[in-house]
């Protein structure tokens, strides 16, 4: 389970213990990411709190994820960077808006979501989305990458960074055996 | 007045402001009647207007008008939620309200029967909810950009189209026009 007073701590004293949730929300900081919306998912529930917490980020969630990157879309038009945290059933709600607003404008996009329907899933019907998750992705050129080990986390800041690179819309796809490292 | 005809109206107020345009049609008929860079037209993803506009506002200064119609609200209705709850002072929201899908043919729509978006606005918690008819369009989007706070503008008006050509501009161009318009104005 996630330290929810981990915000208090200094970063450079954290380092060494720096759970995933924390990591996550140092790296998004570090690349300025200053604008984010979320959708709730349980196992997301520590970043978001984490976010929810950041003074560097503003944070505002959004009822449908389509919402939430249409509110993207515009923080970046006004110079934020921004990004959306989602369960990966959105893929379904926002394959329109992905394809028409985020990567037809040149939108760059980094969607952290949670992989539900992955080995350890309790609810039988999550696994019907996963089952079309890296398909539907895949179908539309999103580079998408799957963090499965804790130590996965690591690879984030370079992620962001190709991210805003490319200003492509990027997937970060975290299983629950991800976050039993949270 | 139908909705060509108010934004022709609007023109004179609008045209040096940051200004977020609906799919289809409305966003035709800006680019044909008053084409500018500080305009943002989407050419597709119908409803997220209101949710572009917003978050633009939210991340700088300078006012932003989105306009969406009523079949765009209806579509993203979670929206008025998260417009009344995250006030941008520099924001207004307004939706031409002609009761149809008018790009899609003038189909009827729910808010053109029992449902009134400035009451639904209202009950999401939005604090300045202005209905007026389409003569009052141009008077009321004034009056927001002067009040200095977040302003939903419901303008009833009558249904119909004209004949507009599709934009052709790349819609990379759309953005990066527009995004250095925002850039030099907050600079």
């Amino acid at each position: 389970m996630i330290a929810i007073n981990w915000i208090l701590a200094l970063p450079n004293q954290c380092q060494q213990i720096m759970s995933v949730n924390e990591k996550i929300v140092t790296d998004l900081v570090n690349n300025n990411v200053s604008f984010i919306t979320t959708v709730p998912c349980k196992q997301l529930a520590g970043v978001i709190d984490g976010i929810d917490k950041c003074d560097d980020i503003f944070h505002i969630p959004s009822n449908k994820e389509d919402e939430g990157m249409g509110l993207c879309a515009g923080a970046y038009m006004g110079g934020k960077r921004a990004a959306i945290i989602m369960q990966n059933t959105a893929i379904g709600v926002t394959i329109n808006t992905l394809a028409t607003l985020i990567q037809y404008y040149h939108i760059p996009l980094p969607m952290l979501i949670s992989y539900r329907g992955e080995i350890g899933e309790p609810v039988a019907c999550q696994v019907e989305m996963a089952v079309h998750t890296k398909a539907l992705l895949a179908q539309l050129n999103i580079p998408t990458y799957h963090f499965h080990h804790p130590d996965d986390v690591e690879e984030f800041d370079a992620i962001l960074k190709y991210c805003f690179m490319s200003k492509k819309p990027v997937a970060i796809l975290t299983d629950a055996s991800f976050w039993k490292g949270a | 007045m139908i909705r060509s005809e108010v934004l022709k109206s609007l023109i004179p107020v609008i045209s040096d402001q940051l200004v977020v345009c609906n799919i289809g049609l409305p966003s035709q008929e800006l680019h044909l009647l008053d084409d500018q860079p500080s305009n943002f037209y989407m050419l597709g993803t119908m409803g997220l207007a209101s949710s572009i506009g917003l978050g633009l506002a939210l991340a700088q200064k300078q006012k932003v008008i989105a306009i969406d119609g009523d079949g765009s609200v209806l579509t993203n209705f979670g929206t008025l939620p998260t417009i009344a709850n995250n006030v941008a002072d520099n924001f207004i929201l307004l939706i031409i309200d002609n009761g149809s899908y008018g790009s899609t043919g003038d189909q009827p729509t729910y808010a053109g029967r029992k449902t009134s978006l400035a009451a639904v606005a209202s009950a999401c918690g939005c604090e300045h909810v202005v209905e007026c008819q389409a003569e009052q369009a141009a008077a009321a989007v004034q009056a927001a950009l002067d009040a200095d706070e977040m302003t939903i503008i419901v303008c009833k008006c009558e249904s119909g189209n004209i004949k507009v050509p599709v934009i052709e501009m790349d819609p990379v161009v759309i953005r990066d026009r527009f995004m250095k318009q925002v850039q030099a104005r907050n600079s």
